[in-house]
């Protein structure tokens, strides 16, 4: 088991934001995270990689225990995360953005290498390379935030609502390209609010509500619940 | 320009674009008659005696780059962690008491020519006194970083005043701890140069001026320690701007500058990445420090209070957060300092360059070099 989350208890102040919840990630798998606004979905991925802590339970990452572990040193360990609203450094330029993403190694060859399959993946990114990441257009951000998460050649790949605020053209190119990325191997922990699309992808999903794991299985099963199918697929 | 942080401005709320009240015009017309004036006075010295007006500018700019060397650390601690570090100024003293300590207890700047008798004095001179900045300027680096360890770190969630307000404690400590009679004591203290100042004029050719010897009227002065502290200053920003352009750290701190859990997620070690900025900042004030001992010759525990102020105005007037802002801005509160005491009078020094920092906040808050803050979506 890649990554194995049991019982997580996180509060804001009084809030009790995320409720006992438990989950795992097969090496491999796609894994879809589903659930209305303020679900927890964004609340679990912060935990897993160390900006939040939770107050009971554990987070197993490759059998080691990462629940008290600081943020850059569950990066070193292999699991990226994109955050929700892509987070692109606004005054630092592409090259420095994907920079970044590699900060936790050293062999400039290797992230020249890495640079280079980030560019494959997203030739736009190539052409403004001495571009501010804050003058890019959304999907454009989305494309450096996913780049800048794979330079550090992560096991895990967590990506919070990677389709938001996209075109559906786009929303699709994206899709296609997460496919790819675990295709080459990395598993991917997915959390998304475009339930549909996210489903056609992964391999299982768990459906978040107010902070508790209600319902998990195969993608396939999981859309074909009647009860998803009115809440998160509007059919 | 370089920016450190893209979203790092003063605090001060933005004149919002709204109905201008009434009256507007007085303020408005104040300031252009003040500007008036002030354009007049220069103008008309600098046509009447223009070796009086060199003078003057030199002593402004040797002021200038001093000032620069401290505002880079206002400017690098406020652009990551929103903090103005009052102690920053008291570091500074401690630069100049370090080297103090090393010159006249321990001959540390002689320590080549007892060790190679024989290579030439010059070089034993020079080498010597870049071993005494370089140790003062480590002993402020650690300094810096243990005060942010024990002072500012357990505050970084607390709301921003309450880490400012520790910030002016530190500084207190620092000046009155200093002042103890087993520290540095409270007096004056005749400062022994590292190495000898050399004065020369311009009239007719340069000139050195023998020790005991006037120089003729109407002839302009300088000194080594003004050409060493220009040097200096300069060298320190374009290290400065490769450090935070080019290198892996530097990227990272403007990283961190513009969003702090972001680079986190990086794998940035933002709490080493904000150490990193108080050592580097403490450094140059602590060589900004040893320098200025050299050039004005005499320390006490609170000679760092006002340069410190007046390097933060500084920061402030270029657009604190940004590097050739403080550099900008140093150099014109340098100016704006030895033209008053030139002119109008000395004591006048202190009033009018706050003054500076009153007209920056009601005019241009965000200063010289900064962009109005964004607001985060």
């Amino acid at each position: 088991m890649l990554l194995e989350v049991e019982d997580l208890n996180v509060y804001y102040g009084a809030i009790h934001a995320l409720q006992g919840v438990s989950f795992h990630v097969e090496e491999g798998e796609i894994v879809t995270l589903i659930g209305a606004n303020g679900a927890g979905k964004s609340t679990t991925l912060r935990t897993i990689s160390g900006l939040l802590r939770s107050r009971t339970g554990h987070i197993k990452f490759k059998g080691q225990d990462i629940s008290m572990m600081p943020a850059d040193q569950i990066v070193r360990l292999g699991i990226s995360h994109v955050p929700e609203g892509r987070k692109i450094f606004a005054p630092l330029t592409v090259k420095e953005n994907l920079l970044m993403g590699a900060y936790t190694r050293k062999d400039p060859n290797e992230i020249e290498r890495s640079m280079q399959r980030v560019f494959a993946s997203f030739p736009r990114l190539k052409e403004r390379l001495n571009q501010l990441g804050g003058t890019l257009s959304g999907g454009e951000q989305q494309m450096l935030a996913t780049g800048r998460g794979l330079m550090s050649r992560p096991t895990l790949l967590m990506m919070d609502e990677p389709s938001m605020g996209l075109s559906p053209i786009l929303v699709e190119e994206i899709f296609n390209i997460i496919k790819d990325i675990n295709s080459q191997g990395t598993s991917i922990l997915l959390v998304e609010q475009n339930a549909q699309m996210a489903l056609s992808i992964s391999h299982r999903a768990y459906v978040l509500e107010t902070g508790r794991i209600v319902l998990s299985g195969t993608a396939k099963e999981i859309a074909e619940n009647p009860r998803v199918k009115e809440a998160y697929l509007g059919v | 320009m370089q920016q450190l942080s893209g979203s790092s401005q003063v605090t001060i709320a933005l004149p919002k674009k709204k109905k201008r009240p009434p009256l507007a015009w007085v303020g408005q017309g104040f300031f252009i008659i003040l500007g008036i004036l002030v354009a007049v006075i220069l103008i008309s010295n600098l046509i009447r005696q223009p070796t009086l007006f060199a003078q003057f500018f030199i002593s402004g700019l040797q002021l200038g780059f001093v000032y620069a060397m401290i505002a880079l650390g206002y400017t690098m601690v406020y652009g990551i962690v929103k903090l103005i570090n009052f102690a920053h100024g008291d570091v500074f003293m401690v630069g100049a008491f370090v080297s103090y300590f090393a010159v006249a207890r321990f001959r540390l700047h002689q320590w080549p020519l007892a060790a190679f008798p024989q290579i030439s004095p010059g070089l034993g001179v020079v080498i010597g006194s870049i071993t005494v900045i370089l140790l003062s300027m480590v002993i402020c680096s650690a300094l810096a970083i243990t005060i942010e360890r024990v002072a500012y770190k357990p505050l970084r969630d607390a709301p921003r005043i309450a880490a400012l307000i520790t910030a002016i404690g530190v500084s207190f400590f620092l000046e009155y701890f200093g002042a103890l009679n087993f520290v540095f004591s409270p007096r004056f203290i005749p400062y022994e140069r590292p190495f000898e100042v050399v004065a020369w004029y311009i009239k007719d050719g340069i000139h050195l001026i023998k020790p005991g010897e006037a120089p003729p009227d109407g002839a302009i002065t300088f000194s080594n320690i003004l050409v060493i502290i220009m040097i200096a200053s300069i060298l320190v920003q374009i290290f400065l701007q490769f450090l935070v352009r080019r290198t892996k750290i530097g990227i990272a701190m403007r990283a961190s500058s513009y969003d702090k859990p972001a680079a986190r997620l990086m794998g940035i070690n933002v709490d080493s990445v904000i150490s990193f900025s108080f050592a580097i900042g403490a450094a140059f004030a602590g060589l900004g420090g040893v320098l200025y001992a050299i050039a004005y010759s005499s320390i006490w525990t609170q000679l760092g209070i006002l340069p410190g102020l007046k390097a933060f105005v500084a920061a402030v007037l270029g657009g604190i957060g940004s590097i050739p802002g403080a550099f900008v801005g140093a150099l014109i509160m340098g100016q704006a300092e030895a033209m008053t005491m030139g002119y109008i009078s000395t004591p006048m020094r202190d009033a009018v360059a706050f003054t500076i920092l009153i007209i920056v906040l009601l005019i241009r808050p965000t200063g010289i070099f900064g962009e109005p803050e964004k607001e985060k979506v």
